[in-house]
């Protein structure tokens, strides 16, 4: 059966910098995929690649086997495959709720249905996904005003919110409090069972990932290392030369 | 009181004052139906800018296009354009009884929005790719050299100008002119603060907030971006047709494509009163209005240069406006209140 | 366009127009050099960039009719206007430096419309020029006429865009201006006052903006209104050519005169305005688009 997500032969330079070298990795349906590897080993630049951010130099890209490497961001978004950011990105000056409301999905609505009430669709499910991450409360706050690990949560209900078929979390535990990531873990556990959503998911606590993830691959260099169960991945000498040597 | 209750209450009473201001200040009814023309500017502006944090200074090709349309149809229904214009508003053949100038009024404001609102659409497509400061600049580009190229076009007077079709000596242009600028203001208002009110609103200030973020998530945003700027552009079209026939003598780079004043007047207007909130725009333009009367009857000669100095103090001492400041100082009030 | 027949009929006219661009060209170069440093350096697009031109010019204009040279408007001008940029900074600019660029633009702007205004109501709207007393040589038999003082107003802007690249690689406040445009933040921790380097940079645009000025009103006319169009050619030569791009800076600015003279020619007089205008533009358009085509946009 063919990968939700397949990505073969993917190279990716910035003038002189070969980013992403000839990377392949492929994403089951339904499955919780990890991908580690020291800093500046190429993995948002992979991530980046696969939602359409920048077009890539070689090697193909496809989602629900339909080829996604020439497609434009929001095409890709409209397919069902959604990405968080590093920097956590959301709409600072409107309300939580309405972060919320303008994430529901379109992909099935005409651009004139966007000329109805905002307090229309999704209002109610946008409360209970509010909820779902603990932010009721603080749902009538403009976006901005809440810490980041709050926004953090925001991104996350916001992605949940437009019914992806495969999330790609870049980092969703940096910079959050020790003592809520496994409140996270949590989350995006049930996201994952409940909901249906594949993950795929950018992490540099091992606690968490080896945790989480059910198959990791490894990038250094540019270049896929080394992928396997946690177990492997976790035992692996170059994994471990990889994060511990200087180059 | 909430925002939306200020609003309306502050909207509902401008309105009724205004329906009555002709008769109480009769001597200044010209200058009250250029505010509310200005109103109307300032809203579709602050559309773009404020609420979808793309700063055009190139509304203006959108107002020029309504100046030239409404009166080219005028002219047009009745007589071949070209010889009006090589006439130069002299020639006693070209009169238009009262009802042909109505008619020809109505025809001309409806294609100004037509054409205004389609020239957004293809303009835009090329345009609003760009963001910040080159989307700026690129409008300010436009709106001179719109100006400079009607400059040019003999067909429409070129450089000499045209002279809007009047209509009989004894027929109530200055009424007309008032009450047609007050319902259009009235019809922007409501129009843009449905807009807002609905999800494309929402989509609207996403696009300001984090337009890579919304592209993110699925949205069209060019498709929202351009639909956008035709809305502006097909009440700005109505207010330029309104604007030639009040001025009574179109000139392309004064009166029509007037980038350098009315094209930053309008910017000016939406910063004054509070940029990105439903009534700064028309509290700026009722105050910048007042200040411009002021600046041209006290300081002749040197108004332009007084203006000036109001763009640069206000940009810079109170760039958040006048509904801003309030909201600042309500927002302070209440963390005090909760510390308390 | 009429007039591209006769440019068929009569090549050496195009000759003549090239030559008079190119030689304008340099000045549109070192305005734009000017415009580049406060961009780099301040992050702030100069709207007001051609008034400063325009301030020059009238420091020639007045030196001549009471009976000076010209040519000591040149560092006159400079310095006048380097006094000015240096107060605007330490008045209003100062505030604007590190805030919403779009900000920046409409402050600009208004200073923009309070210098032409000023200058409208004092000196009113005639052209003015600054009576060089040089002459003109012929080439091509006679067919090509070559006003000298363009051609020195050419060999000066040259000459101070190389003065300038030499004072910003060597001089210690040159260096500190180069570190701030890298880095603002490192600079200041390193103990460079970018408070002052930035009244530096702002004054010396605005010097170099005097004495573009001076050779304008030289080698062609000034009048309140030149301003604008100074800063849109400013713009676009630094957007085509990059900021720290000299050489670059140096090509666009003769093409782009050589371009503005030849259509002038060729569209009318009274589209030369309509020309500049409508190739920035085209420019940003077309820049825009290319990017596009790499998923990216100007930015």
């Amino acid at each position: 059966m063919t990968a939700l997500l397949e990505v073969r032969n993917v190279t990716k330079a910035f003038g002189g910098v070969i980013a992403n070298h000839d990377i392949s990795l492929e994403v089951p349906k339904g499955k919780i995929i990890g991908l580690i590897g020291p800093n500046g080993s190429g993995k948002t630049t992979l991530f980046n690649s696969i939602v359409g951010y920048h077009p890539i130099d070689a090697g193909s890209i496809r989602f629900k086997s339909r080829e996604i490497s020439q497609m434009q961001v929001p095409d890709i978004a409209r397919l069902g495959l959604l990405r968080t950011f590093q920097q956590t990105r959301i709409y600072g000056k409107m309300t939580c709720v309405q972060n919320m409301l303008i994430s529901v999905s379109e992909r099935n609505s005409s651009f004139v249905s966007l000329f109805t009430s905002q307090t229309g669709k999704g209002t109610k499910r946008a409360d209970e996904l509010l909820e779902f991450v603990g932010l009721y409360e603080k749902r009538h706050l403009p976006a901005g005003t809440l810490s980041f690990g709050q926004q953090k949560l925001l991104e996350f209900a916001m992605a949940l919110m437009n019914d992806p078929e495969m999330l790609m979390l870049d980092e969703p535990t940096a910079g959050i409090n020790p003592t809520l990531i496994n409140g996270l873990i949590d989350r995006l556990k049930r996201a994952n069972a409940d909901f249906g959503i594949t993950l795929f998911v950018i992490e540099h606590n091992m606690r968490v990932i080896m945790n989480l993830a059910e198959h990791i691959y490894c990038l250094a260099h540019g270049e896929l290392l080394a992928e396997g169960e946690p177990d492997e991945i976790q035992n692996d000498q170059r994994v471990i030369d990889a994060y511990l040597g200087a180059h | 009181m909430s925002d939306k209750t200020a609003n309306f209450v502050i909207f509902s009473a401008l309105v009724a004052l205004g329906l009555v201001a002709p008769f109480l200040f009769p001597a200044y009814m010209a200058q009250m139906t250029e505010l509310w023309l200005f109103i109307v500017l300032a809203l579709t502006w602050d559309l773009l800018g404020g609420k979808m944090g793309y700063n055009s200074f190139g509304n203006v090709v959108f107002l020029g296009i309504g100046v030239y349309a409404t009166a080219v149809i005028q002219v047009a229904l009745l007589y071949d354009v070209g010889a009006y214009n090589a006439a130069r508003g002299g020639g006693t053949e070209f009169v238009f009884s009262a009802g042909d100038y109505l008619r020809g009024l109505a025809l001309g404001l409806s294609a100004s929005a037509i054409l205004a609102a389609l020239a957004a659409i293809v303009i835009g497509i090329f345009v609003l790719g760009m963001r910040g400061q080159y989307f700026a600049i690129c409008t300010l580009g436009l709106g001179i050299a719109a100006g400079e190229i009607a400059g040019g076009w003999d067909w429409i007077g070129a450089g000499s100008g045209m002279t809007v079709p009047q209509p009989p000596a004894d027929f109530p242009s200055g009424r007309l002119f008032y009450y047609l600028s007050l319902a259009l203001a009235v019809i922007t208002f409501v129009a843009l603060t449905w807009v807002m009110s609905t999800r494309f609103g929402l989509a609207i200030n996403a696009i300001r907030d984090d337009e890579d973020k919304a592209e993110a998530m699925g949205h069209y945003t060019t498709r929202i971006k351009v639909t956008a700027w035709a809305i502006s552009a097909l009440f700005l079209g109505m207010a330029g047709g309104i604007y030639g026939n009040l001025k009574r003598f179109i000139d392309p780079v004064d009166v029509a494509f007037a980038a350098p004043t009315i094209g930053v007047w309008m910017v000016l207007m939406a910063i004054l009163g509070g940029k990105g909130t439903i009534i700064g725009p028309i509290v700026g333009a009722i105050i910048f209005q007042f200040t411009k009367e002021f600046f041209w009857t006290y300081l002749l000669g040197w108004q332009r240069v007084a203006l000036g100095v109001l763009i640069v103090v206000i940009v810079v001492f109170f760039p958040q406006g006048i509904v801003g400041y309030i909201r600042d100082r309500r927002a302070a009030r209440l963390i005090r209140e909760k510390r308390a | 366009m009429s007039n591209i027949g006769l440019l068929i009929d009569a090549p050496i006219l195009l000759v003549q127009l090239i030559i008079d661009g190119l030689l304008i060209g340099a000045v549109f170069a070192l305005a734009a050099y000017g415009m580049a440093l406060v961009w780099g350096v301040m992050k702030i697009i100069n709207i007001c960039q051609g008034e400063f031109v325009m301030l020059g010019g009238y420091v020639a204009v007045l030196l001549s009719e009471a009976g000076y040279s010209p040519f000591i408007g040149v560092p006159l001008a400079a310095v006048i206007l380097f006094i000015l940029g240096w107060l605007l900074y330490k008045t209003i600019i100062f505030r604007i430096v590190d805030h919403d660029l779009f900000i920046s633009i409409l402050a600009t702007f208004g200073l923009l419309i309070i210098l032409q205004q000023l200058m409208n109501q004092v000196f009113g709207s005639d052209v003015r020029i600054a009576d060089s007393g040089l002459g003109t040589w012929f080439a091509f038999g006679g067919l090509v006429t070559i006003s000298q003082v363009k051609v020195v107003a050419f060999i000066l802007a040259i000459v101070l865009a190389g003065g300038l690249v030499y004072f910003l690689k060597s001089s210690r406040i040159g260096q500190a201006i180069r570190a701030t445009a890298q880095n603002a933040r490192a600079a200041r921790v390193l103990g460079i006052n970018t408070d002052h380097v930035y009244a530096v940079t702002y004054g010396l645009n605005a010097a170099i903006c005097g004495a573009c000025g001076a050779l304008v009103a030289m080698a062609y006319t000034i009048h309140p209104y030149i301003g604008l169009p100074y800063t849109v050619r400013s713009f676009m030569i630094v957007v085509v050519a990059g900021l720290g791009n000299i050489v670059g800076v140096i090509l666009a600015g003769l093409g782009l005169g050589a371009a503005e003279n030849v259509a002038g020619f060729v569209l009318g007089a009274e589209y030369q305005l309509a020309f500049v205008f409508s190739l920035l533009v085209i420019v940003l358009v077309v820049r825009n688009w290319r990017l596009a085509r790499k998923r990216e946009y100007l930015k």
